[in-house]
């Protein structure tokens, strides 16, 4: 069986200041009906980059290359009606900041039917109704009165429900979630994301999910993606992601962050500062912050390669070094302070 | 910050900004204006007692009387009643003016934006090269063509007022366009010309009436202009600009009544809707 959603060797150039800059490269995976995959890494890393490619978000002037495959049709070709019709039936996107991502002069009702009612031709009482029921679905019971009131009468949790059901409208079969929970606080977080697994099951949706959130993608996602900037560093199952990474740069996210359990008197953070993709020396482009990084990483970007069964790592070294990526590194004072 | 120095604090800010949603003073004065002068161009012609075209030539530069409030002018018309006929004719060209012009420069931009590329490059191209001809030259031309009278003055300022109102409006969709918002409907599915109608158009929709208010301003000095030298309104018709430029013969006969009252009923409405507009801009703007 192929997969319901085939991204290939997709690289993105955005023109910049007249001149076309590298935002993505070689991004390749695929995603089952019903499996969720994560995609993880800092800002500027190219994850919202590749779900925007997906829903053709991309900017005005972007240059594309590779191909994504949906469901055996070329997304990257879709024009006019047939963009829209794979925007509207089959493709659903919740986005970071459901505040920022709503008309404030439109009702919450208005946008909830819009596109039942453009797209679908649905009248507006029939419509409406299915809105409450929509509203229903993510735990919102008076939807009646939501309906009439507008987006900053809502808090930003409700409101990012009313997001996840305007994209259940149409039940799509791919959801593409670009931080969904990041601009909401912890309890409100962990409700919306278990309405969005829950519903995740119900309608056997496949989901593209990023975010920052390490703890959160083991958690919800079958398989990680971490990428750095704007390529793929290492792909494997979400489980195995915390205990073996393949790849130096997850395993010093891991070490970055802050343990419940154990108390350090300082987080061995990365040392210097993330790149984008343009700017990125010749070779692999996490060298330069590398505490593993050899001369040989440096003159030539490494392949993205099988490291094992569905594991993969752009590291030149991922096979000698797996198992010791954790190990603390001893980090003299003097370095500290450099 | 305690929770006295946080309130002192909101109160600041509330007092920083005395109105936020009511007209200044002048900005209420000059819709009064406006108001009060679009009844007179609805209205006026039906108030007319006189024959505002009727000649009386043995009462010449008559002082105002009981029959003449105003007095009467050189051909001993009545003065009143040429005004307030003339307010429809003087009203009604920058009206069709700015109404032309908005609705072709609102739809032109909400397309060049939407569409984008090639077509915005080109729509901006042409845009600027209107722009950078004289709207008045234009007008001229035109009435030199297809022969003096409104029509063709209110059709080439159309023309001419379209870029101004392009401009404003491409730039204050274009930033609409950018709000994630906007990505957040395309997902959905919904069309190009939806959303420009149904989302950016509603969005900046008081920023393109404040400048239509601003553009009426221009456009009713324009086609006074145009009467004035004579392209515009024909005589006997009455209209304000037409009648400063007949009213300038009484003037070198220490007669100015004609020119007087007419043209202090076009700086009256031109400085109103120049405030009322230029505020309306500001807030808009503000807004934005």
């Amino acid at each position: 069986m192929s997969a319901l959603l085939e991204v290939d060797g997709l690289s993105v150039e955005l023109p910049v200041a007249g001149e076309y800059r590298t935002v993505l490269q070689d991004v390749s995976f695929s995603l089952d009906a019903g499996q969720t995959l994560g995609l993880v890494g800092e800002s500027g890393s190219g994850k919202s980059m590749t779900v925007r490619s997906i829903a053709q978000l991309l900017p005005p002037g972007a240059r594309t290359s590779g191909s994504i495959t949906f469901d055996g049709a070329s997304v990257l070709d879709l024009r006019g009606d047939a963009l829209r019709k794979f925007r509207s039936r089959d493709v659903s996107m919740i986005f970071q900041d459901p505040r920022a991502h709503t008309n404030p002069v439109r009702r919450i009702g208005d946008f909830l039917t819009e596109a039942m009612r453009v797209n679908g031709r649905v009248p507006r009482r029939e419509a409406e109704r299915r809105a409450v029921e929509l509203l229903a679905e993510v735990g919102i019971h008076d939807g009646e009165r939501r309906l009439r009131q507008y987006p900053h009468e809502l808090s930003g949790g409700l409101l990012q429900r009313v997001m996840i059901a305007a994209s259940l409208a149409v039940k799509p079969r791919l959801i593409l979630a670009d931080e969904p929970t990041t601009a909401l606080d912890v309890t409100t977080q962990s409700e919306v994301m278990a309405i969005l697994a829950r519903l995740q099951r119900e309608y056997g949706m496949a989901m593209l999910f990023i975010t920052h959130d390490l703890e959160l993608a083991a958690a919800v996602c079958d398989e990680t993606v971490v990428m750095y900037a704007g390529a793929m560093v290492e792909h494997q199952a979400s489980s195995r992601l915390h205990t073996d990474p393949l790849h130096p740069y997850s395993a010093a996210l891991m070490q970055a962050r802050p343990e419940i359990e154990r108390r350090v008197p300082r987080l061995p953070a990365i040392p210097g500062h993330p790149t984008s993709a343009f700017e990125t020396p010749d070779g692999c482009a996490f060298a330069p912050r590398c505490r593993f990084a050899e001369d040989a990483c440096r003159a030539a970007l490494p392949a993205f390669e099988r490291v094992g069964d569905g594991e993969y790592s752009r590291c030149r070294r991922a096979e000698e070094l797996r198992g010791q990526l954790l190990v603390p590194a001893v980090v003299s004072h003097e370095e500290v302070v450099r | 910050m305690t929770a006295l120095a946080v309130v002192a604090e909101a109160r600041r800010r509330t007092r920083r900004r005395p109105r936020g949603k009511h007209l200044s003073v002048l900005g209420w004065v000059a819709a009064v204006v406006l108001a009060v002068v679009a009844l007179l161009a609805v209205f006026g012609p039906l108030l007319v007692t006189v024959d505002p075209n009727a000649v009386d030539l043995g009462n010449a530069f008559a002082d105002p009387s009981a029959g003449h409030p105003l007095g009467q002018d050189a051909s001993g018309r009545d003065l009143f009643s040429r005004l307030l006929s003339g307010a429809r004719t003087s009203l009604v060209g920058p009206l069709l003016v700015v109404v032309v012009s908005t609705l072709l420069g609102t739809g032109l931009a909400l397309a060049a934006v939407w569409v984008g590329g090639w077509f915005d490059t080109a729509v901006a191209r042409v845009v600027d090269a209107v722009f950078a001809f004289p709207g008045l030259l234009l007008a001229i031309l035109a009435t030199s063509i297809f022969g003096t009278g409104l029509q063709a003055a209110i059709i080439a300022l159309s023309i001419s007022y379209t870029p101004y109102i392009a401009r404003i409006v491409r730039g204050a969709a274009l930033r609409e366009r950018s709000l994630p918002y906007i990505a957040a409907l395309r997902v959905q599915g919904l069309r190009g010309t939806a959303i420009s109608l149904r989302h950016i158009l509603p969005n900046i929709a008081g920023l393109i009436f404040a400048n239509a208010t601003l553009s009426f301003g221009f456009a009713l000095i324009d086609l006074a202009a145009l009467s004035f030298i004579g392209l515009g309104v024909q005589a006997p018709t009455a209209d304000w600009g037409a009648m400063v430029g007949t009213g300038m013969a009484g003037i070198q006969q220490l007669e100015p009544q004609e020119a007087l009252w007419a043209s202090l009923l076009i700086v009256i409405t031109v400085a109103a809707a120049n405030s009322l507009g230029d505020e309306l801009v500001k807030r808009s703007e503000a807004r934005a």
